[in-house]
């Protein structure tokens, strides 16, 4: 079973070149996991306990707009990552996160793979290395969205 | 219709049909008659508004049909907002075509890749026409785009059509949207690091916000697409359209002339200097 779920691990591409023994570990954390569409993966105030690893599917991200009902703003894609707010305190969600339609993700307790980056370094290291690159991205899509190049004055 | 032998005198050409496309969005068919009005995918026209002042215009029609030709206009200032409220049976005034169109030859045996932003798309569409006509001479086609919110996607219903076709990716994004809307939400950019092209082999072709096509470019050039690779189709404030004038100028170059379309590799230095 757990050989099953390396090997899923492994095939999603934010583990890609990830060492055996790495998976392994990180494995350990993970589990397979399915929404159908317009289920939530987690809602906005709830605690960070899983992020997930998309596989197959889109999830879109909706706040409350006070006034102006849900907005969505921001899809996910199959490949991608659902979820940082497991990263730093106060460890709580910010944003709903919904099936646009039917997903199949990996599910990784946040809290087991916060307790194993602590317990050794070079697998908090990897982690790291591979969330800031998407920290990244996301900042500058989110910059390019704050300019709303596409109004009259763009 | 044969082209005034003055590049700066406009012919007498009539309106045949204005559509809206969006909110202040419009199309413009214009009758150019039998001798049709032959152009490059990506080239523009000077359009002038009699009596209002005149405009440069890409045209976003079908090269393979010269004989109407087709604008399309955001209304966003006298003369664009004159042109969007022309009614058919009414002259425009006409010049053109101008500058240096889409790299359509330099792309045969690769991979394509548009990108369109907003009103983008229009300066784009010919070269996609262009392209599926030819489709045999290329590999992968991809097109991308953005929009503010669903309700300002350009060519939805074409965007639609061409989406059944097998042999073309399109990916359409928002930047934001109420839930109701089952598509991507997020900036255009974040399309090319999803989309599957041969980075090796690949032709880049981008218009839209030029705060938008910095950072497609950038986002191209990160998924290994050669800057040299990437063209981009800028926008000045064009007056003469042949390089006289200097309305346009943007460093050593004269956008009318010398572009709209040009390289990344030659643009990239310029373009996050505000003071040019």
């Amino acid at each position: 079973m757990m050989e099953g779920m390396e090997a899923i691990v492994r095939e999603h591409r934010f583990f890609a070149d990830l060492d055996d023994d790495f998976v392994k570990l990180i494995a350990g954390c993970a589990r397979n996991v399915r929404f159908n569409a317009g289920d939530y993966l987690f809602r906005a105030g709830e605690p960070a306990n899983e992020f997930y690893l998309l596989r197959h599917g889109r999830v879109a991200l909706d706040i409350a707009v006070p006034g102006r009902g849900m907005i969505t703003i921001e899809t996910v894609s199959a490949g991608e990552i659902v979820g940082v707010s497991w990263l730093l305190p106060p460890y709580r969600w910010d944003h709903d996160t919904r099936a646009v339609e039917l997903v199949r993700a990996i599910g990784m307790d946040a809290k087991c793979l916060r307790q194993k980056c602590d317990a050794d370094h070079d697998v908090g290291y990897e982690m790291m290395l591979r969330f800031v690159p998407i920290l990244v991205d996301r900042l500058r899509a989110l910059r390019l969205q704050l300019l709303d190049v596409y109004g009259t004055h763009g | 219709m044969a082209l005034a032998a003055d590049p700066m005198a406009p012919i007498a050409a009539r309106v045949a049909r204005v559509r809206r496309e969006l909110k202040d969005v419009w199309t413009i068919d214009i009758e150019v008659g039998s001798g049709g009005f032959p152009f490059a995918p990506g080239q523009f026209n000077m359009l002038y508004s009699f009596g209002v002042g005149e405009a440069a215009i890409s045209i976003s029609g079908d090269p393979a049909r010269p004989n109407t030709l087709v604008h399309t206009v955001r209304a966003v200032g006298k003369v664009s907002g004159a042109l969007t409220r022309l009614k058919p049976g009414e002259f425009v005034g006409l010049r053109g075509p101008f500058g240096a169109g889409w790299p359509i030859d330099v792309a045969v045996g690769s991979d394509v890749v548009l990108v369109a932003g907003g009103l983008g798309l229009a300066p784009l569409r010919p070269a996609l026409y262009r392209l599926l006509a030819t489709r045999e001479n290329y590999g992968r086609i991809v097109l991308l785009c953005g929009a503010r919110s669903p309700r300002d996607i350009l060519f939805r219903i074409e965007l639609e059509r061409w989406r059944r076709r097998l042999d073309i990716d399109i990916e359409v994004t928002v930047d934001h949207a109420a839930p109701d809307w089952r598509g991507n939400v997020g900036v255009v950019t974040t399309l090319i690091g999803r989309a599957a092209f041969d980075r090796h082999h690949t032709v880049a072709m981008v218009c839209g916000p030029e705060i938008m096509m910095r950072f497609a470019a950038s986002e191209l050039v990160n998924a290994g697409v050669s800057d040299e690779a990437i063209y981009l189709s800028m926008e000045r404030n064009m007056k003469c359209a042949i390089g006289h004038c200097g309305h346009c100028q943007f460093g050593g170059d004269f956008i009318c002339k010398d572009g709209p379309v040009l390289t990344y590799r030659h643009l990239r230095d310029r373009l996050a200097r505000s003071e040019i």
